[in-house]
């Protein structure tokens, strides 16, 4: 680290930030901006996600059953107690997810590879089942409509505001987490978890942690998405949702630390575009993750690294 | 509760069970041998259904004859998608979850293709003449449909069992599970034996798809609960293991065949609550340790 290209990494997201805070300055219409408060909050979830994947290599099928926690949390709170308890909610949903997270993760995290997605994807669908049928509790397929955040959140722009502040600052930590003695176990779990035990680092112990703090991220995306759209729906808790957040991070590569903010905002944008224009888009989808596993398995990101250093003489390290 | 109403659940969850056991022997058998978790055999069991009703009530033709056209397709179809994608990353070993991602991309696309060739409607299919009516069973009143198709199921597990245990084939198929590198050296086309098995198993997936579609109405998206319901079984089961998918297929459909009656709103959940009992108590699945012996 502290070398000239991460000073330009930080210069550039530090530009990307400047670019969202400028952008309700610049007459962008409330559509637009609630697109820009959807990939702020898809690019936290998505960074955390791969906080998990590409970080330890554990891929998990299920991550919407705590995007969808968080979200619930808020809106169910709000439905009872009224909108003072929105941000206390917020806050409950992440607590629920990381007690969630750690007696899920206890019991599946001893079961590796492909067993481990499996499971993920059993319980995030066992979730999403409970939501959809509860419905004199959750409002079942209604979803939850009109929560609207309390005193000057209230406003799209100060909540949009709201969002950026706090997406900025959790992937700032979860950088700081990337590159820390932590993140750097976590690396090596996934390249050799023998040699880690043979360090002394339990390696379930730092699977479990990583799994939790994933998990709390994708909670905090739910609740503030909440506030975006104003509305929840059992959707957010399907595996259609975990599987766009794993297409997210390929897309922008998983190698890559801010990849999945990138494949979060292209994958916005081109559903925007298509999306709305087409109603295949689930054909779409597929076809963009075939392309990219099979052709750019390294993602948006890693290529363009690739592109560039093939310019360069010098191998860059990997971010 | 009397003992007639017993029997009768009872047998209902055998059909079940049965279309759960063909459907996830075909899960087990690509896991087993290749070590592919295919997330889109629940799709091509959904292929089978819509060619079933294709060749049925569209071109007309013998029930049985669509059955195995759903077999044939869905077979060829699954052979088709392993030669020209699958194929390309099984050395890639960095990212195993690739391998995933690669057949969650199947369930969207087969799921659109079928939207485009059917349509969004469902469809349905009618029971082959001959077994729409009813016998009486124990003194209950059974389907004879569902008696076929228990009758079927059976004679498909002795038959891939005898095809696994007692044929060249079939040993090759389990050498494969042991050792690539080996049987490649042995002078055996690993790639095409996968491709085949490949193939097997979703000919298996779809031809589960037929006989299940006169029972259930054929939609899309049927193939996202499938792939769940037999993710259970090879979760109960235990992963790659054929007599373990059996056994909780057995579980699975007699639990769903109570729960319905009983807490009929809940059913799903019960499925899973079972799931999550094995998995704390037995999280390698109930029949693990016969894996060594048997396949």
């Amino acid at each position: 680290m502290g070398s000239i290209k991460s000073y330009m990494e930080a210069a550039f997201w530090a530009l990307v930030f400047l670019a969202f805070a400028l952008l309700p300055l610049s007459k962008a219409s409330d559509y637009q901006l609630m697109l820009a408060g959807h990939i702020l909050v898809w690019g936290l979830f998505a960074v955390s996600f791969n906080m998990l994947w590409g970080g330890t290599g554990m891929l998990s099928f299920g991550q919407a059953l705590y995007y969808g926690l968080g979200a619930y949390s808020v809106g169910i709170v709000f439905k009872y107690w009224g909108d003072g308890w929105f941000l206390p909610a917020m806050a409950l949903g992440i607590l629920c997810s990381i007690v969630l997270a750690i007696l899920i993760g206890l019991l599946i995290i001893r079961v590796g590879g492909v067993f481990f997605t499996v499971m993920t994807l059993a319980f995030g669908q066992l979730a999403w089942q409970i939501t959809f049928r509860w419905y004199g509790f959750t409002g079942g397929d209604d979803g939850i409509q009109g929560i609207i955040p309390p005193g000057i959140l209230g406003n799209r722009i100060a909540y949009y505001y709201f969002t950026l502040v706090l997406v900025a600052l959790s992937i700032f930590l979860l950088r700081r987490l990337a590159v820390s003695p932590m993140g750097l176990t976590l690396r090596c779990v996934r390249q050799n978890p023998d040699r880690v035990r043979f360090l002394g680092q339990s390696v379930k112990r730092s699977q479990l942690t990583i799994y939790v703090i994933s998990s709390a991220f994708a909670a905090l995306a739910g609740g503030l998405m909440a506030g975006v759209d104003n509305s929840i729906h059992p959707n957010m808790l399907y595996w259609t949702t975990s599987g766009e957040v794993i297409l997210m991070s390929v897309l922008g590569g998983i190698g890559q630390f801010f990849g999945p903010f990138i494949g979060a905002a292209a994958l916005i944008i081109i559903e925007d575009i298509v999306g709305a224009r087409t109603e295949f888009w689930p054909l779409i989808v597929g076809i963009i993750m075939m392309v990219m596993v099979l052709l750019f398995p390294r993602g948006l990101v890693g290529e363009a690294r690739k592109l560039v250093s093939r310019f360069r003489t010098r191998v860059p390290e990997r971010g | 509760m009397d003992m007639s109403f017993i029997l009768v659940q009872i047998l209902s969850g055998l059909t079940m069970a049965t279309l759960l056991f063909l459907v996830a022997s075909g899960l087990t058998l690509i896991f087993g041998v290749g070590n592919v978790f295919n997330f889109a055999h629940g799709s091509f069991y959904m292929l089978g259904a819509y060619l079933a009703y294709q060749a049925a009530s569209v071109w007309h033709t013998n029930f049985w004859i669509a059955t195995i056209v759903a077999a044939l397709g869905a077979g060829v179809a699954g052979m088709l998608a392993e030669w020209l994608f699958l194929r390309r990353i099984y050395g890639r070993s960095e990212e195993g979850g690739f391998q995933i991602l690669l057949t969650y991309s199947f369930i969207l696309v087969i799921d659109d293709i079928v939207k485009l060739v059917w349509g969004t409607e469902y469809k349905s299919l009618l029971r082959p003449p001959g077994l729409t009516g009813s016998v009486q069973v124990f003194g209950v009143t059974t389907p004879t449909y569902n008696l076929a198709i228990i009758g079927i199921g059976l004679a498909v597990v002795v038959l891939a069992w005898l095809i696994l245990s007692r044929t060249r084939p079939g040993k090759v198929a389990r050498a494969s599970a042991l050792d690539r590198e080996m049987l490649s050296a042995m002078g055996v086309n690993v790639p095409l034996t996968m491709t085949l098995v490949f193939g097997i198993a979703t000919a298996l997936g779809g031809f589960a798809g037929a006989l299940a579609a006169p029972l259930r109405s054929v939609t899309p998206g049927a193939g996202i609960e499938v792939i769940i319901d037999s993710l259970i079984v090879v979760v109960i089961g235990g992963m790659g293991n054929f007599w373990g998918a059996w056994l909780g297929a057995l579980i699975l459909g007699e639990v769903m065949a109570f729960a319905v009656i009983l807490v009929p709103e809940w059913a799903v959940v019960i499925s899973y609550v079972v799931m999550v009992l094995t998995l704390i108590f037995k999280p390698e699945g109930l029949f693990a340790h016969s894996k060594v012996r048997k396949v």
